[in-house]
């Protein structure tokens, strides 16, 4: 079991503690924290998960 | 507020709508391959989907037309904790990255075609694989259901009353469904994808501008749930535990569904799944974007008596007829495209693991084919049925209990390709703990999905889907621990003697 799996996990201890994002300030573009904050993590997560699939895919390769 | 006909909407919706019923019908002759399984052609599509294909495919299946009425819908009642589905669709695609290609790949080295097969491959034990695909069945019916009153919100809103565009627009369906397979709403989702992309830009970039901006947004939102005392634009503490439990619940239960994992077993590779799981996110921004139109509809002071309107006005009364008739289409054509995934995907569970497994066992590659495509046409009547003769709560409850009930088969289909150490049985009874207890959970609160578990004085509140995967996971691993001890204690008997 690689190590590079427990990225995956981030996203879930980014979402999983509410009162950490569940506030207006600081606003963005007029969305209040709460709404840009989760927003964010949309291609946060797409680009950790790309992580995951770079690191790999290298390996695999390595391996022959 | 009573709707009038606008003719330019209406046009602009009936011209989309037979484009897509031409592109349907025309899907059967696309990419057509020889291969040995004529189900294997009909129910996935030839299983050669690349990436760009099953992006669309996999997006426009599980962002359905119900999730775009709904979702909005929610945030309009609630506010904030409407929006748990984006953490939802953020947790769900890390599962499908870490799981999906491993299930693909023990598919496609044995041709299984259903979950149900994987299961029955795995641990060689009818009852669990007829469990894993009843529930499969069973869980889509009302699925299909609610994707009829996607259509039927969009034609009130355009002003079509009565039920026969209801009836001609699933009689299209059906027999799109049963000539071309899934390559018809593969080739369709790519269209409706497209349309909804379309949309949802221009409504995020011009509806605030009526609006007054995105800050005017929140603000006159969060003034109208003050004034009416419920929701809000931030959780209270209360539903903290409610927000999370619902996101990581709906996340693992999603790809058990066997429309989604249809979109899976239809890929070309264990990568394309990989790479999917990568950019099926950007349809999570739109499922944002559109939920937020449910804080909108207090900003534009639409005054609704049933929530699942809020979208369709919306558009109505902040667009020209034709793009709200383009909308409309999009969300209409949203509704066919996962409709007939779900009737493919129970279809094939029907055929699979229920006709070749009891009714006739020597079905020829070509009577299987023939016994899905009958069996597609048969769910959409049913679930056609289903929404003419039975009151619209009921496809909604029963909906909100199909998700607590194939949350209950993932232990049997995903603990498998990762270890052996569970028996079928454990699982078997594991499934029916969760099944039955989900089931009791939901009855005593209403068929409200959350219940509140006490502690002396201290209470929390969480989805009960995922509260019966835990009693379904702790039965699985307490009977397999039991039987596993039992062997080792024949064996050593065995030995001794």
């Amino acid at each position: 079991m690689r190590l590079v799996w427990l990225i995956l996990l981030i996203p879930f201890a980014a979402v999983a503690w509410v009162p950490f994002y569940n506030h207006t300030t600081p606003a963005l573009f007029g969305f209040p924290f709460f709404y840009w904050y989760q927003l964010l993590w949309v291609p946060l997560t797409s680009l950790l998960t790309y992580l995951v699939y770079r690191t790999l895919a290298r390996d695999s390769r390595d391996d022959g | 507020m009573t709707a009038e006909i606008d003719w330019a909407a209406l046009a602009v919706f009936v011209l989309l709508l037979g484009l897509v019923t031409a592109i349907g019908f025309g899907a059967a002759r696309w990419r057509r391959i020889k291969t040995l399984s004529p189900l294997e052609e009909w129910g996935l599509g030839g299983r050669q989907f690349g990436t760009w294909i099953t992006w669309f495919l996999i997006g426009g299946d599980i962002y359905t037309a119900y999730t775009m009425i709904a979702v909005p819908a929610l945030v309009y009642a609630t506010g904030a904790f409407g929006f748990f589905a984006l953490p939802y669709t953020i947790l769900v695609y890390p599962f499908v990255f870490a799981v999906m290609p491993i299930f693909w790949k023990v598919a496609k080295k044995n041709n299984y075609m259903t979950a149900a097969d994987v299961v029955y491959g795995r641990y060689g034990y009818r009852p669990l694989e007829l469990a894993v695909a009843l529930t499969g069945v069973i869980a889509t019916m009302p699925y299909i259901a609610l994707q009829l009153i996607g259509i039927e919100t969009v034609f009130h809103t355009l002003g079509i009353t009565g039920k026969l565009p209801l009836i001609a627009a699933f009689l299209i369906l059906a027999l799109n469904t049963y000539s071309s397979g899934l390559r018809a709403p593969a080739l369709i989702a790519v269209v409706k994808d497209t349309m909804i992309y379309i949309v949802v830009i221009a409504a995020i970039l011009l509806i605030p501008f009526k609006l007054g901006g995105y800050s005017a947004v929140f603000e006159t939102a969060d003034a109208a749930f003050l004034a009416k005392g419920s929701g809000g634009i931030l959780l209270t503490p209360a539903q903290f535990a409610p927000y999370v439990s619902l996101a990581l619940g709906s996340a693992l239960a999603l790809f058990m569904y066997p429309h989604a994992l249809t979109g899976i077993l239809a890929s070309a590779s264990a990568n394309t799944i990989r790479k999917n799981a990568i950019l099926l996110p950007a349809y999570s921004t739109v499922l944002a974007l559109l939920a937020l139109m449910g804080l909108m509809g207090h900003a534009a002071g639409l005054k609704l008596t049933n929530n699942n309107d809020v979208v369709p006005f919306l558009f109505k009364t902040l667009f020209p007829g034709w793009f709200a008739g383009f909308a409309f289409a999009a969300i209409a054509i949203g509704a066919m495209v996962p409709a007939a995934i779900m009737s493919i995907g129970a279809a094939n569970l029907f055929t699979r693991n229920f006709w070749k497994a009891y009714i006739n066992p020597d079905v020829t590659l070509a009577g299987e084919a023939k016994v899905a495509k009958m069996t597609s046409l048969a769910l959409v009547a049913g679930a056609l049925l289903f929404i003419l003769f039975l009151p619209t709560q009921f496809a909604l409850d029963l909906q909100l209990l199909g998700g607590l009930w194939i949350l209950q088969t993932l232990p049997a289909v995903i603990f498998g390709l990762f270890t052996g150490w569970f028996r079928s049985l454990g699982l078997l009874l594991g499934w029916a703990a969760g099944f039955l207890g989900g089931s009791w959970l939901a009855w005593l609160n209403d068929f409200k999905p959350l219940h509140t578990l006490h502690f002396g004085s201290a209470s929390i509140t969480l989805y009960s889907g995922l509260l019966a995967l835990a009693v379904n996971i702790a039965v699985a691993i307490l009977v397999s621990a039991v039987l596993r001890r039992a062997a080792r204690g024949d064996r050593d008997l065995a030995g001794v003697n």
